[in-house]
């Protein structure tokens, strides 16, 4: 149907690391620190579907930072105030399904732009979890680390969560209806009001199912220790959007796929311990992360630049 | 093809020269090589005796040639004095802007074209016709001896024509020739002294305006004969599908609309560009919805007010841009078809790729459309071919009555007959069509009925067998004499 080149560029990149690491240092896939690093990498993972649904409706969301903060600390407060676990998520879920509406309204119904919205919200999140926090570490009951189950089991569940999920959202994106309503209003969002979708609908439900996952990542994320920082989001908004331009998802909207994310994601993730596995100054990460982006998106340039060269519209 | 195939024009110092011709007869392109955009492959041209050769915009410009649009180009978030100053101050990036200067220079062009605007307003302030002033006060100040109109009252009120044709006497009158282009005949009788009528690309004739009737002048723009041969209907229409009453839309700019389009009957469309046909189609389809009248599908009143609505009540749209809002360029054409019936392959909204892929198997047979095959994407195919699976989209739905807007064009001729060979299939099978054409042939060889619009109004209704170019355009175009 399509040739998935910037997948399997991407894919190529990742093999390669990957490759060179078990050939120089192979003591990168050994046991508990690789097991604890993929379980770390899971909750940005969990945001960058999320954000990549966004992208691909022609949106974008540099609130989810905050987002996660927020959902974290509302899922906290709630378990250190007795509640079980199990409530402690669905408040998390909620509040992030909340926080996205927000976003949502303004964007599809008050037609705002996005980037300002949710850079007003990121903004307002960041504020009141100060205010209310005071910067102060939320430490967090018994019970909550691992979900109360042994560190392996825990790690495994958040591990095993994040891809049951990932790969549900790609095989959703590709064989349910409402994936296509996604391609096709980030495509042209007239062409799809035409077609008897409402892109206002699909723009509105998007930044709603990316609050869910930001409140997922944020449980996710605090079952990994046994207290939280209020600012533990921050940054994050901008892993998950390079994950997924690098992972192929057009910033312009309509194209890309979730394995994309994935293999960006992985390959951005995988930078820092690379690095430290090769005995290479860390400063470099960055960087290197900055030039992986350029890499991925200025071949998108070049190919559409001799394209046009070519031939003559 | 060719657009313009000899024409010949000329424009006398102080004159209002009207162009006139139906949609498509070459004016548009005329003013493209007079402005240099195009070049002429043939022919050429003259200024004060001079030959001018090689004319680029920028030439046209030098030699006192300007265009005034009917959409203004201006910055609408600077004034007017900096608007003007843009187009007229030729200074380096870092020269000081002498403001007492650039206010003194608008406000002395403003003043000689009789326009009472301030120069610090800032030009989104101004009204359509207020913007048009600047424009043509930037032409003055560029030194313009040559000022082509096109269409500019075609989104005018009554009390800003009058306005607008002060400002062209005024031109006339310190010596500026004016090309004047407008469909509205009595423009023509009020404001220029002579009309050069065009006619497929080919100028037929140039009169003083005194010595023709409107009757003649419609005979002049028309004066064909419908040569294509069009595939003809069998049958008698069935039941009354579409039906509205007293339709209006303020956002749409069009009122009082009645009319009826039957099972298996094609009714054009026919107006001239402006004339509300688009404006109809989409209030019929929801995407602006009625704000007054009823719209009643097989005898039963319903609403429309979205896009979904229509398409459960059996409207299908095929819109005219096809590459703006019909296909979706990126998406393989079998998505692209089931795209508006996903709730008839789809039910679940689990997808089903065989039922996909098999229905737009047939779609390319019944079609015709030449693709590398279901999956091939929509960027990839032809424009006709592209226009085909735009139909496709909409057949899928089951559609009681197809909407089809300029369903040919940008075709190329072989496309187009089998376009045509396919809406009198559908129509035969039963389906009502309401078809907007600005092709006149294609217009009376295809429809059953032809409903012609002006100004936002319903002119009137006319029968296949008493619609001929002269009836159409008359109708078109508001004359008040009757023609034949």
């Amino acid at each position: 149907m399509k040739i998935y080149s910037r997948e399997l560029t991407v894919g190529g990149a990742l093999v390669l690391l990957l490759a060179s690491l078990a050939i120089f240092a192979p003591n990168f896939f050994e046991g508990q620190p690789f097991i604890s690093r993929l379980a770390s990498q899971m909750p940005a993972l969990v945001v960058a579907i999320g954000v990549a649904l966004v992208i691909m409706t022609r949106q974008i969301d540099i609130s989810i930072g905050s987002q996660l903060g927020m959902c974290a600390v509302i899922a906290g407060t709630a378990a250190g105030a007795g509640m079980p676990m199990g409530v402690a998520i669905l408040c998390s879920l909620a509040a992030g399904a909340l926080m996205g509406a927000t976003n949502g309204f303004l964007v599809a119904h008050l037609k705002l732009p996005s980037i300002v919205v949710t850079l007003a919200t990121m903004v307002i999140w960041q504020e009141v979890l100060r205010l209310w926090q005071k910067g102060r570490l939320l430490a967090l009951p018994d019970g909550v680390q691992w979900f109360g189950m042994s560190q392996g089991a825990g790690q495994a569940a958040v591990i095993g969560i994040a891809l049951v999920l990932l790969v549900g959202a790609a095989w959703a994106m590709k064989n349910i209806s409402a994936g296509r309503r996604i391609y096709a209003t980030g495509s042209d969002a007239e062409a799809a009001r035409l077609a008897g979708i409402n892109p206002k609908a699909v723009t509105f439900g998007t930044f709603v199912m990316m609050g869910v996952l930001t409140g997922l990542a944020a449980v996710l994320n605090l079952v990994q220790s046994p207290q939280i920082q209020p600012n533990c989001g921050d940054g994050l908004e901008l892993k998950a959007i390079a994950a997924a331009v690098v992972g192929g998802v057009a910033i312009s909207g309509g194209r890309g796929t979730l394995w994309g994310v994935l293999l960006g994601m992985m390959l951005l993730a995988n930078v820092n311990p690379a690095l430290t596995y090769f005995h290479q100054p860390p400063y470099w990460e960055k960087a290197i992360q900055g030039m992986v982006i350029l890499l991925a998106v200025g071949a998108d340039g070049l190919r559409r630049w001799s394209g046009a060269k070519g031939h003559v519209s | 093809m060719r657009a313009l195939k000899g024409v010949s024009f000329d424009l006398e110092v102080g004159e209002v020269h009207a162009l006139l011709g139906e949609n498509g007869a070459g004016k548009s392109t005329l003013i493209k090589v007079i402005t240099g955009a195009h070049r002429a492959d043939g022919g050429g041209m003259e200024i004060e005796g001079e030959m001018i050769s090689d004319l680029t915009p920028a030439k046209a410009m030098e030699l006192g040639i300007a265009c005034i649009y009917q959409q203004p180009a201006l910055f609408p978030d600077l004034s007017v004095a900096e608007n003007i100053g843009l187009r007229l101050e030729k200074t380096g990036i870092f020269a000081r802007v002498k403001w007492a200067a650039r206010r003194r220079r608008a406000a002395d062009l403003l003043e000689r074209i009789g326009a009472e605007i301030s120069t610090d307003a800032e030009v989104r302030t101004l009204s359509m016709p207020e913007q048009q002033l600047v424009e043509i006060a930037c032409a003055l100040g560029a030194g313009a001896r040559i000022m082509i109109m096109d269409e500019p009252t075609a989104s005018l009120t009554q009390k800003e024509q009058h306005l607008l044709f002060k400002v062209v006497r005024n031109l006339r009158e310190s010596g500026v020739g004016v090309v004047y282009i407008s469909h509205r005949l009595e423009e023509i009788f009020a404001l220029a002294d002579r009309v050069t009528v065009l006619r497929d690309g080919e100028s037929v004739g140039t009169n003083a305006v005194g010595d023709l009737t409107e009757a003649q002048m419609i005979r002049l723009m028309v004066g064909r004969e419908v040569e294509a041969i069009y595939p003809l209907a069998e049958g008698k229409p069935g039941e009354m599908v579409l039906s509205v009453k007293g339709l209006g839309c303020k956002e749409g700019g069009i009122q009082d609309v009645s009319l009826g389009v039957r099972a298996g009957e094609i009714v054009g469309l026919a107006g001239l560009v402006g004339a509300g046909r688009t404006e109809l189609a989409r209030v019929l389809f929801g995407i602006t919805p009625a704000d007054e009248g009823k719209i009643f599908l097989n005898r039963k009143e319903v609403k429309i007010r979205s896009p979904r609505e229509a398409i459960s009540h059996g409207v299908a749209y095929v819109p005219e841009d096809r590459r703006k809002h019909g296909v979706i360029l990126e998406m393989a054409i079998s998505a692209n078809m089931v795209m508006a019936s996903h709730g008839k392959w789809f039910p679940g909204g689990l997808l089903n790729f065989g039922a996909e892929t098999e229905a737009a198997q047939k779609f390319i047979r019944d079609l015709g459309i030449k693709a590398s095959g279901p999956d091939a994407p929509g960027g990839s195919l032809s424009g006709g071919n592209q226009q085909k699976v735009s139909v496709a989209r909409w057949l899928a739905t089951e559609p009681k009555l197809l909407i089809l807007d300029e369903p040919t064009q940008g075709v190329d001729v072989g496309a187009k007959g089998e376009i045509h060979r396919i809406i009198r299939e559908l129509s035969k099978q039963g389906l009502a069509v309401l078809m907007i054409s600005s092709d006149l042939p294609e217009v009376l060889g295809m429809s059953d009925r032809v409903a012609v619009m002006r100004e936002g109004q319903l002119a009137d209704v006319l029968d296949g067998k008493d619609a001929n170019a002269h009836t159409v355009m008359a109708l078109a175009l508001g004359s008040e004499e009757v023609t034949g």
